[in-house]
């Protein structure tokens, strides 16, 4: 039952990827990467963290993605600027070379390794209550100084993007 | 299921969102692909906070949620200030930097 | 009592400050009213006055320290700024903010009009400041400051008006031949530094009392003493700041400041500096017979030399910087014999005539337009009739007239170098004498071809001829009251005097000197009465050749013209400086600092390296393609070799 559902959400997870990548209009790469993230969320849950599949679902399927719909709607590209080009065999090698060798090497160290069984969790591990103690405990300073990357990127963003202040 | 399958996928999202960062010239598809990358590198810290059953994996998660809602909100607005100087989202054609 | 000390110096430093700065606003188009400034200005030298008075009054036979903070503490070295003010200083004190609180007063007549009104006095604040200090301070590091900084605003000052550039030249002059002296002052402190380990007066007195012979010792140079090597360069500073032989070249050129800049600096004050830095170190020369020759001697022949050419001048106030430099010879003549209270009264008396006359001729030179030339003048009598008398009673002052303060103080140097145990009194005593003559003849000269005679200036200027104002001619007056009756302050034993002031600065400067042998009064008179038939001859002579029958100075020049020109022509010292030092250095600088070491040596070899790093830099641009794309790709590869380092 959970190697099922592991599958079928990894399949989902990588074709959604995969699709993301490939689209010409930016609209369905981001519906690719929505179904994606959902997917990624259900993966969440099967490892035993609720908390953060459910912010999976919630921030980025939700919140972030909206924002970007809602930026491809707003620029509402002409139709030339959505044809892709050709992609030239030159940046073909180029992704070739760089990404199958990391890849290759990254599964390669993966596969070698052999980790201890998962031993069976409490039923506190990836709750709400307990990332949020670790949260406002331990990483109690990160936790603001996010705060205010959040707040300088919501200036930031405001200066950008406003036509005049 | 093992955890080396979940590392295997977290690897392939990663990989997936690098090659389309490489081959793709639209900005809005170069934005999505980061948040590939960014995902993945997501999914290796819950499995691995599941393997060891260290919850600061998933405060780690926490944080790359934040940083990418202020990567969208300062990146997009980029976004739209470069399509309204060019009227194009040819990430190709922005090379300003160039040294 | 300490507060007052270091009152009379801040005064004039927040005088000058305030100047400046208004000055600067001047500058910004802000009004700035000539009252407020001449307020400003006279304020400090009088308050300063007012002070150095009252200190005057209570010093009497003490000395006391007045100790402001530490300036340098670095291991063994200590150097305090700290203020001694003893007998010596009083008088100092006195004459500097006196004459320079009349001086500020007669240029703010002087001055009106000009532009540079704030800025001028400014500068003369600050320069009394440094003078100030220089006089108080109790070690020579701090009385070194003073030095510089008197240094400085002679510069300054002399080439005040700068767009003319004769004169910044002359300003520059004077500040690099005066580099030549303080090197050898700066030389001069650290020999003694290392010998004494202290630089503080006192401490260096008390020191050489307690074991002169580690001064006696050979400086391992010729057989040179230490004592002998230091005093000679701290005195080869003397003549740098004194304008004494081989370094006088340059007081005359600093005629080119404004008058009462002359008469402040180059008269009264700042030259005066040399003579009192010897004086202040007497208890050293004292053990270098060797140095008190040199030094009476240089300042022997300085004098007889200087005052020859002061007689050849035609610029009144050429006349009037050598006749300078010939009296501060007397004064190392003087200071040379260890006569230091004889020498600073001669600098007392000297401050008044010379300032007298120096405004005296700046009051003439106002009245014809900047008209400097004494063959323009004459007649000036009848219109400028407090000016004429003020500058007579100190020309008669100068040339040693009885009883006018010259006669006083000049007449004591005379008999002290007649009367020395250095075995060369004749020979000073003669060149003495011959400079007494020369003083006459140009004094005499001075006053007749400019006040007697009939006018020959052009109609214009002899139209407008005028007396000066009253903040001028008040100041004329005062001060020649002054260089007719301060000779009493130092009647002689012989004239049944007690030679009050001498024995009131020997209290600083020879303390437990014994009186002065009272044998040889009826020598000393004859002396007294050889000097004042010297000078009327002078004056007589100068009668002669300029009222009596004018055609004479020219009948004169032709039969011995050849010894005319070369006096004339400052026997060709400055050109002869020009051809042995100036010339050869300027051609060594040019050939090897400048274009060898300068241009080939240090700018071709950063320009190349420059080079490397442009060539290099231009090659690693090009990597910068500001394509992202290339950007992840390269960090693709590094992330790959970081794991591949992980794992290796």
């Amino acid at each position: 039952m959970e190697k099922t559902l592991f599958l079928i959400l990894s399949t989902v997870a990588v074709v959604g990827a995969l699709v993301t990548i490939t689209r010409k209009n930016p609209l369905g790469s981001a519906i690719a990467l929505i179904v994606t993230f959902v997917a990624l969320s259900g993966l969440y849950f099967t490892l035993d963290a609720a908390f953060v599949g459910a912010l999976q679902v919630l921030v980025y399927a939700g919140a972030i993605m909206v924002l970007v719909v809602f930026v491809i709607m707003l620029l509402n590209l002409p139709e030339g600027e959505l044809e892709e080009e050709r992609i030239p065999p030159r940046r073909w090698a180029l992704a070739f070379f760089s990404v199958v060798p990391l890849g290759f090497l990254c599964i390669a160290q993966i596969l070698s390794a052999t980790p201890p069984a998962k031993t069976p969790v409490a039923p506190s591990f990836g709750s709400v209550a307990g990332v949020g103690r670790l949260l406002f405990g331990d990483y109690l300073l990160q936790f603001e100084v996010v705060s205010l990357l959040l707040l300088v990127a919501i200036v930031g963003a405001i200066v950008m993007a406003k036509k005049k202040l | 299921m093992e955890t080396q399958a979940y590392l295997v996928v977290a690897t392939l999202i990663f990989l997936i969102g690098a090659t389309g960062f490489l081959v793709r010239r639209n900005i809005l598809v170069l934005f999505m692909s980061i948040e590939l990358m960014l995902n993945g590198a997501a999914m290796l810290f819950v499995t691995f906070a599941r393997q060891w059953q260290q919850m600061d994996g998933h405060v780690m998660v926490f944080f790359i949620i934040a940083l990418a809602a202020a990567e969208a909100a300062v990146g997009l607005s980029i976004l739209i200030a470069v399509f309204r100087l060019r009227h194009r989202v040819n990430v190709d054609e922005l090379t300003e930097l160039k040294g | 009592m300490e507060t007052v000390v270091f009152l009379i110096p801040l005064f004039l430093l927040l005088g000058s400050g305030a100047l400046g700065l208004l000055a600067l606003l001047k500058t910004r188009g802000v009004k700035v009213p000539d009252r407020l400034v001449s307020y400003i200005a006279i304020g400090g030298p009088v308050l300063a006055f007012l002070c150095s008075v009252s200190l005057f009054q209570k010093v009497g036979h003490d000395t006391f320290h007045a100790f402001g903070w530490n300036w340098i503490l670095a291991g063994d070295a200590w150097v305090p700024v700290q203020f001694t003010v003893d007998q010596l200083t009083c008088v100092m004190l006195l004459v500097v903010t006196g004459v320079g609180s009349l001086i500020h007063v007669y240029s703010t007549g002087y001055m009106k009009g000009d532009g540079g009104y704030v800025r001028f006095f400014s500068y003369l604040n600050l320069f009394m400041f440094f003078m100030l200090v220089l006089v108080l301070a109790d070690n020579m590091l701090l009385l070194f400051v003073g030095w510089e900084g008197v240094g400085l605003c002679s510069y300054l000052l002399i080439g005040f008006w700068w767009d003319d550039i004769e004169k910044a030249k002359a300003g520059m002059k004077a500040f690099i031949v005066n580099r030549i002296g303080d090197a050898g002052f700066v030389l001069g402190m650290l020999l003694i530094y290392r010998t004494a380990g202290t630089l503080s007066f006192h401490e260096l007195r008390a020191f050489v009392g307690e074991n002169p012979d580690a001064f006696l010792a050979g400086s391992g140079f010729f057989g040179v003493s230490l004592a002998t090597a230091s005093c000679l360069l701290l005195f080869l500073g003397a003549t740098g700041k004194s304008a004494q032989i081989p370094l006088f070249t340059w007081l005359p050129d600093a005629m080119a400041g404004p008058t009462p800049v002359s008469a402040l600096i180059h008269a009264a004050t700042m030259v005066t500096a040399g003579v009192y830095v010897v004086g202040r170190t007497n208890f050293l020369f004292a053990l270098s017979p060797t140095s008190m020759i040199i030094v009476s001697t240089i300042g022997a022949l300085t004098a007889f030399f200087a005052g020859t050419i002061a007689i050849t001048q035609n610029d009144i106030k050429k006349v009037l910087a050598y006749s300078t430099i010939s009296q501060l010879g007397y004064m190392f003549v003087a200071v040379g014999l260890g006569a230091v209270s004889v020498a600073v009264f001669h600098l007392v008396t000297h401050a008044f005539f010379k300032a007298c006359l120096f405004l005296g001729s700046g009051s003439v030179i106002h009245a014809m337009h900047h008209e400097q030339d004494m063959r323009r003048m004459g007649g000036l009598a009848k219109k400028m009739p407090i000016t004429c008398a003020t500058m007579t009673i100190s020309a008669l002052a100068m040339a040693g007239i009885p009883p006018l303060a010259g006669f006083f103080s000049k007449d004591e140097i005379l008999w002290k170098a007649f009367d020395n145990d250095l075995g060369h009194g004749t020979f000073l005593w003669m060149l003495g004498m011959g400079a007494a003559f020369c003083t006459a003849v140009y004094m005499g000269r001075l006053i007749l071809m400019t006040f007697a005679g009939s006018c020959r200036a052009d109609e214009h200027t002899k139209a407008h001829l005028h007396e000066s104002p009253r903040s001028m001619t008040g100041v004329l007056a005062v001060l020649a009251v002054g260089a007719a009756l301060i000779g009493f302050l130092n009647v002689p034993h012989f004239l049944g005097g007690h030679a009050a002031f001498s024995s009131f600065v020997d209290l600083a400067v020879n303390p437990g000197a014994h009186e002065a042998h009272h044998a040889g009064f009826a020598t000393e008179a004859a002396l007294a009465v050889m000097s004042i038939m010297v000078a009327v001859s002078g004056l007589f002579l100068a009668w002669r050749f300029y009222v009596k029958d004018p055609t004479l100075p020219g009948q004169f020049v032709e039969k011995h013209r050849e010894v005319y020109e070369i006096v004339n022509d400052k026997y060709r010292v400055d050109e002869f400086y020009d051809r042995s030092v100036t010339k050869p250095l300027v051609r060594l600088a040019d050939a090897t600092f400048f274009k060898l070491i300068d241009r080939r040596v240090i700018d071709d070899s950063l320009n190349r390296l420059a080079g490397v790093f442009r060539w290099l830099g231009a090659r690693l641009a090009s990597t910068q393609t500001g394509a992202a794309r290339t950007y992840v790709a390269v960090m693709i590869v590094g992330l790959l070799l970081v794991i591949l380092s992980l794992f290796t």
